[in-house]
């Protein structure tokens, strides 16, 4: 029976590493909004396991221990100091065991949203009450005006598909928060300070960029769209916008 | 309150240090606060039904007067109803009763706190009738709160009174229960209510002097041309955030371990039963709690813009809270097992608890991950998070409480039909509105969004939150009715009809008078609060 167990672990982590490798292969970057929909899953069934546990005990003791009469009482086990010990060690190792697997899950997930791909394109980011400015590599700047007239309300966040954007972000008053939902990425703006998150547009996509720190009356209207365009086009938009902005 | 006085005596009432009227005027202040800051969150709820300007002309003035509703709810929800409904309500006039104490140790130190309380009520009141009311979030962050033209000092002055109130609060109850215990009640014989209510005033002491001293460097900032948060003039913008979550995240468990207190004593009532592994849910839970509460306020902070390391230590420090909660809701649940289980009203409100409590603290889980958080962080999934552990299941638990001890308050029964309807309204209701916030939540919903014109797709369930937030509403009218009349009209209680073996319901009559107890308390060695078999 051990070693049977033993030999199936041993094709288990055999199996499972191999299409680890195989899945790191396919692409050399690691996408974070992919590895947060990996560990979203694992999390989830972590919770619904807890959950069902605690909620399926709960449930049937509160059914099958009903008082049977006005004055029964309850007959509750008197625990031993080694029973008691073990009811404090057990459960303790078995929820340190679920927060290291978390935590070591957490942690290399985390390793790839902080860690930028060298080929990225950086975009420099300035969050103000209430709007958001993008400046490319070569100067050319781009916004969003929400209240302006359809067609000058301008692009927003214009990038690529194929290359990782990492976005240098400050502002100019109070706190912002840059995230878009569609890349699961998020960080604040504050002013002073510079930080970076970057994600990686994949396929043609049209998202937003909310404001989603406290920033005052228009904080709900702080949001610019996000496209990501053929490399083609893309490099187009980019001069078109650069000779905008020479007539401004 | 007893039906000979029908004539109250304001005189007797305001310049008492009896701690179970003091405990009263807790309940009135917060409940009251309760009220308020409820109308905000149906306001709110009305605002975000629809896409636009729901509940004004124009989106600057939605906007402007959503964000004091929000400023409101949030404040006076935490720090007036929560904080001071568990520690300054409950704890005021059960805790002196269940170990057997006449009252406390410094009754005028006492009267002073619930007068501190009221007039930082009133202070945050004053907030709606001033023309620049304050608009900074519970939070006050700045620069935002030193650049508002809100007014920023009557946060600050509330947060100064109310947390004066709970540090004296806090001395007198940890000198109470440390001299003032009945003979012969050793340390284990406590009710596991006055222990989450020791650890809490412990967690008060030591953080909320940080959270005072937090928001009087920003008056000085705003009023006085200081520059601690400037970085423009050499400050540092997240010291405030540091300073305010070294307070602010131990205060939920100011708020979770007194809330978690009640149920013990609720469902060991109800179940007939001795609290399932009590040292350890002492030692191990309760005291677990303190010690990691001061290492995890970086979690608040994980999209802030912190360095990477804290990031991952204090991810590990946050998922290692679920040990000593978890000993904790083992004993909670354990004691449900062999009981002899009934379900009167308070029962109802502490099963409820069980529930709110799992979806509450599971949906904690994914957030203290770091790299989850960075979706995650700033959305309705994590407003609804702690609505659940926090907002609601510590309401729930008070609610549990006042009707638990309605009987020893009043001397008489509330009303059970009127109390089940207004439990079922509030308990659907919850859930109505804070479900679908999960789930818009993850797909991408921001927090503190009056308008969500990017996200459309999201106004039915927005819609679907309005609904249950009116049935909350009539649940709760309900709930406070049932109170009011009960006290009045509602049939004379025993002294015990709960078949309770603690010392407030054995040893006494309803409601106590001065002094507490007829003849003095005197325990022996092996009795227990939780003994039901002898």
């Amino acid at each position: 029976m051990k070693k049977m167990l033993a030999a199936l672990t041993g094709i288990a982590l055999v199996v499972s590493s191999a299409i680890v490798m195989a899945s790191e292969t396919t692409d050399t970057i690691k996408d974070p909004a992919v590895v947060w929909e990996h560990l979203w899953t694992e999390v989830l069934i972590d919770l619904y396991i807890m959950g069902g546990i605690f909620g399926a005990l709960a449930i049937y003791w509160l059914f099958k221990y009903r008082a049977k009469s006005p004055d029964a009482v309850g007959e509750g086990p008197t625990l031993t100091r080694a029973q008691r010990w073990s009811w404090a060690i057990v459960p303790c190792v078995l929820f340190l065991a679920d927060d290291l697997y978390l935590g070591a899950m957490g942690w290399s997930a985390w390793n790839v949203y902080r860690t930028v791909p060298e080929n990225a394109m950086e975009v420099k980011v300035t969050g103000s009450m209430w709007n958001w400015e993008f400046e490319y590599e070569d100067g050319t700047t781009s916004t969003y005006d929400v209240d302006g007239d359809e067609g000058e309300k301008g692009d927003g966040l214009v990038v690529p598909v194929g290359t990782p954007v990492v976005l240098r972000m400050t502002s100019t008053d109070v706190l912002h928060s840059f995230g878009i939902t569609k890349y699961r990425v998020k960080e604040d703006v504050m002013p002073g300070r510079i930080t970076y998150i970057w994600f990686y547009p994949k396929e043609e996509a049209e998202s937003f960029v909310t404001c989603v720190e406290f920033c005052g009356a228009n904080h709900a209207r702080m949001y610019a769209p996000v496209k990501a365009i053929p490399q083609e086009q893309y490099d187009k938009w980019l001069v078109k916008r650069a000779k905008e902005e020479a007539e401004e | 309150m007893s039906a000979q006085s029908e004539k109250i005596n304001w005189y007797e009432w305001i310049f008492t240090t009896d701690h179970k009227r003091i405990g009263v005027m807790y309940l009135i202040g917060s409940i009251a606060a309760f009220g308020v800051a409820g109308i905000m969150a149906i306001l709110i709820r009305i605002e975000q039904s629809s896409l636009g300007p729901t509940l004004a002309a124009d989106g600057l003035t939605a906007g402007q007067q959503y964000n004091q509703w929000l400023y409101f709810h949030g404040a006076a929800m935490i720090l007036a109803f929560l904080i001071p409904g568990l520690t300054g309500f409950a704890a005021n006039y059960f805790l002196p009763l269940m170990i057997g104490a006449a009252d406390v140790a410094f009754p005028r130190i006492n009267a002073l706190s619930v007068w501190l309380f009221w007039c930082g009520i009133i202070v945050a009141l004053l907030g709606f009738v001033i023309p620049d009311g304050p608009d900074i979030m519970w939070t006050g962050y700045p620069p935002y709160s030193i650049l508002s033209g809100g007014n920023t000092a009557f946060y600050v002055f509330t947060v100064h009174l109310l947390g004066f109130a709970s540090i004296l609060g806090a001395v007198n109850f940890l000198v109470t229960v440390i001299y003032m215990r009945a003979p012969g009640m050793g340390w284990n014989q406590l009710n596991l209510f006055v222990w989450s209510t020791v650890t809490a005033f412990v967690i008060q002491l030591v953080f909320v002097p940080v959270l005072a001293a937090a928001v009087t460097m920003l008056l000085f900032d705003k009023y006085l041309g200081t520059h601690f948060f400037d970085p423009s003039a050499g400050g540092d913008v997240l010291l405030y955030q540091n300073l305010f979550w070294f307070y602010s995240h131990p205060a939920v468990y100011v708020i979770l371990l007194p809330a978690l207190g009640i149920l013990y004593e609720v469902v060991a009532t109800f179940s007939k039963n001795k609290v399932f592994n009590y040292k350890v849910c002492v030692y191990g839970g309760m005291w677990g709690v303190v010690l990691i509460s001061g290492e995890v306020w970086v979690h608040h902070l994980y999209v802030s813009g912190m360095p990477n390391w804290i990031r991952i230590g204090q991810m590990i420090s946050t998922l290692l809270i679920s040990l000593p909660v978890g000993l904790l809701a083992i004993s909670l649940f354990g004691t449900l097992y062999k009981g002899a289980i009934t379900f009167e009203l308070p029962m109802k409100y502490a099963v409820s608890c069980l529930f709110l409590f799992l979806v509450g603290g599971l949906t904690g889980i994914p957030l203290a991950i770091t790299a989850l958080d960075l979706h995650l962080s700033e959305t309705s999934f994590i407003h609804a998070h702690f609505h659940y552990i926090m907002g609601i299941f510590a309401t729930f638990s008070v609610f549990a409480a006042v009707y638990y001890w309605f009987p020893k308050m009043t001397g008489k029964m509330y009303d059970d039909k009127w109390g089940t309807i207004g439990f079922w309204l509030n308990f659907v209701g919850v859930n109505v509105t804070f479900l679908p916030l999960f789930k818009i939540g993850v797909e991408g919903m921001p927090r503190r969004y009056w308008n969500y014109e990017m996200y459309p797709q999201f106004e039915t369930w927005h819609f679907v939150a309005m609904l249950g937030a009116i049935l909350v509403a009539a649940g709760m009218i309900i709930t406070v009715l049932n109170w009011i009349m009960s006290a009045y009209k509602g049939e004379p209680a025993s002294d015990n009809p709960w078949n309770s073996k603690s010392l407030e319901w054995t040893h006494t009559v309803s409601p106590p008078g001065p002094g507490n107890f007829l003849k003095d308390v005197v325990v022996d060695k092996d009795w227990t609060p939780y003994d039901y078999r002898k």
